[in-house]
């Protein structure tokens, strides 16, 4: 079941009239992955990110593809408010701090795709959407990255990603407890139960996509339920 | 309602904010040009990134005159994030940096006994007496913050680890630690008092729980055409 995420891409519909529907329910953000982003795709995201942007009065974060700071200028001009980077910060770690340089390590968010060694607690790092092993410790590259300049880990299990049996909370905790930024917890969310083990785990946030999309739950449904177990949300 | 000038310093992110006026009703003017900035009935000056950066990209267009002017003649301003420590004296981010000195104080790092930056929606406490601002919940992405309410303002105030501004505001001048722009319905009616100029109908503060609140973060699926 790994990568459900990137291999069941399907014409979802418009991310725009989706952002809206989200905050409407009381999304705190909205977080856009577009992992065909490529030279050529780049002006189709662009134009994604202006058409969310119009529709939304909350953060977003914007990822896929990017690999320099001019990349990220356009995104930002576009109306994101965050940069989310993955391959690029493995390929060339420099980008993190040129980033952090240039927009401020609160506009740089660094996805990791975590991917368990065995039966120890190890994770190695996944890059090219999941397709290469890339580094042999991911709690080790969130610890680099946030030294470098991230301000932010957006952090996915590869090995729940899609499955919808709740986040790897063993990574998640090790990740939350080496860093001093935010941590995103994705990939896995199927119940309620399960944003609610993230949060008990030291996510700052938890990133879901298919549980709203497929209509399974809802966003106000969801914090509703967190607020009666006495976890602080906006309501 | 009048147009905003939205003083456009090449380091900020100028679509959210230039967005939420259009939103409002509102001409969205964006300008690098001093004359401008200082002639402007109506003043935005946002930012992100670092303390020094900002100031030295002011300089750099003859920006930080032209704000100080605008301020001096009673020009109705907003400062947002980077562009309310700005016009502070100083911030521990780029110590030996002069800020515009518009408000009194240093911006100073949060404590390291929480997660920074301050990312995510804190709520928002308001001191007696204030206009514009509400009790409530906005969005924050900082890692600097004045601490100390300074003289001649009315204050609001969140908590990550220490109590700190997270608004101010005195006559027709509103300068906000948060982004209002990315703050959903309670951002929008603060944009479009601080655009009136009517006052906030208040209502006794309950005793909210202070600190950031845990996020819930959609990601919208879909396929692109690239």
């Amino acid at each position: 079941m790994k990568g459900v995420r990137f291999q069941n891409l399907r014409d979802a519909g418009d991310p725009a009239e989706q952002a809206a529907r989200y905050e409407a329910q009381g999304a705190d953000e909205i977080v856009i992955l577009d992992v065909a982003a490529s030279a050529a795709g780049r002006a189709t995201q662009v134009e994604t990110v202006r058409a969310v942007r119009a529709a939304i009065r909350i953060p977003l974060t914007v990822g896929g593809g990017v690999r320099t700071v001019e990349d990220a200028r356009q995104l930002l001009a576009a109306g994101a408010d965050k940069i989310s980077v993955n391959t690029a910060a493995v390929e060339q770690p420099a980008l993190l701090g040129e980033l952090a340089q240039a927009f401020g390590c609160q506009c740089v968010v660094l996805a990791i795709d975590a991917r368990r060694i065995g039966e120890a607690k190890r994770w190695e790092v996944l890059v090219r959407g999941g397709r290469e092993a890339a580094l042999q410790d991911a709690v080790a590259w969130a610890r680099e990255g946030e030294r470098l300049g991230a301000g932010e880990i957006l952090l996915t299990s590869w090995d729940r990603d899609g499955t919808r049996a709740g986040h790897d909370v063993e990574l998640l905790r090790a990740v939350a407890d080496a860093v001093r930024v935010p941590v995103i917890a994705s990939g896995g969310v199927g119940t309620r139960d399960h944003v609610a083990s993230a949060f008990a785990a030291g996510a700052d946030a938890v990133l879901a996509a298919s549980v709203f999309h497929d209509g399974d739950d809802t966003v106000d449904g969801i914090k509703a339920d967190l607020a009666v177990r006495g976890i602080r949300v906006r309501r | 309602m009048s147009e905003v000038v939205i003083v456009d310093s090449g380091v900020a992110n100028l679509a959210s904010i230039a967005g939420a006026f259009r939103r409002l009703g509102t001409t969205a003017v964006i300008t690098a040009d001093p004359v401008v900035v200082r002639d402007a009935s109506r003043l935005v000056l946002p930012g992100v990134g670092a303390f020094g950066a900002g100031i030295a990209a002011l300089r750099a267009k003859g920006l930080d005159d032209a704000i100080r002017e605008a301020t001096v003649r009673g020009t109705p301003l907003l400062g947002v994030c980077l562009g309310m420590q700005l016009l502070c004296e100083a911030s521990e981010e780029s110590p030996g940096v002069t800020g515009l000195g518009v408000i009194e104080g240093t911006c100073r790092r949060l404590p390291d006994t929480v997660r920074i930056p301050h990312l995510g929606w804190n709520s928002i406490r308001v001191d007696r007496g204030a206009t514009f601002l509400t009790r409530g919940v906005a969005a924050f992405a900082n890692s600097y913050a004045l601490r100390e309410s300074p003289r001649g303002w009315t204050a609001a105030w969140s908590t990550h680890g220490v109590s700190f501004i997270a608004a101010l505001e005195r006559d027709a001048t509103l300068v906000c630690q948060f982004h209002p722009e990315l703050s959903g319905a309670y951002g929008a009616a603060l944009l479009e008092r601080w655009l009136t100029g009517r006052s906030a109908t208040t209502e006794p503060a309950p005793t909210d729980v202070p600190g950031l609140t845990r996020r819930l973060i959609p990601c919208p699926t879909y396929k692109t055409a690239g």
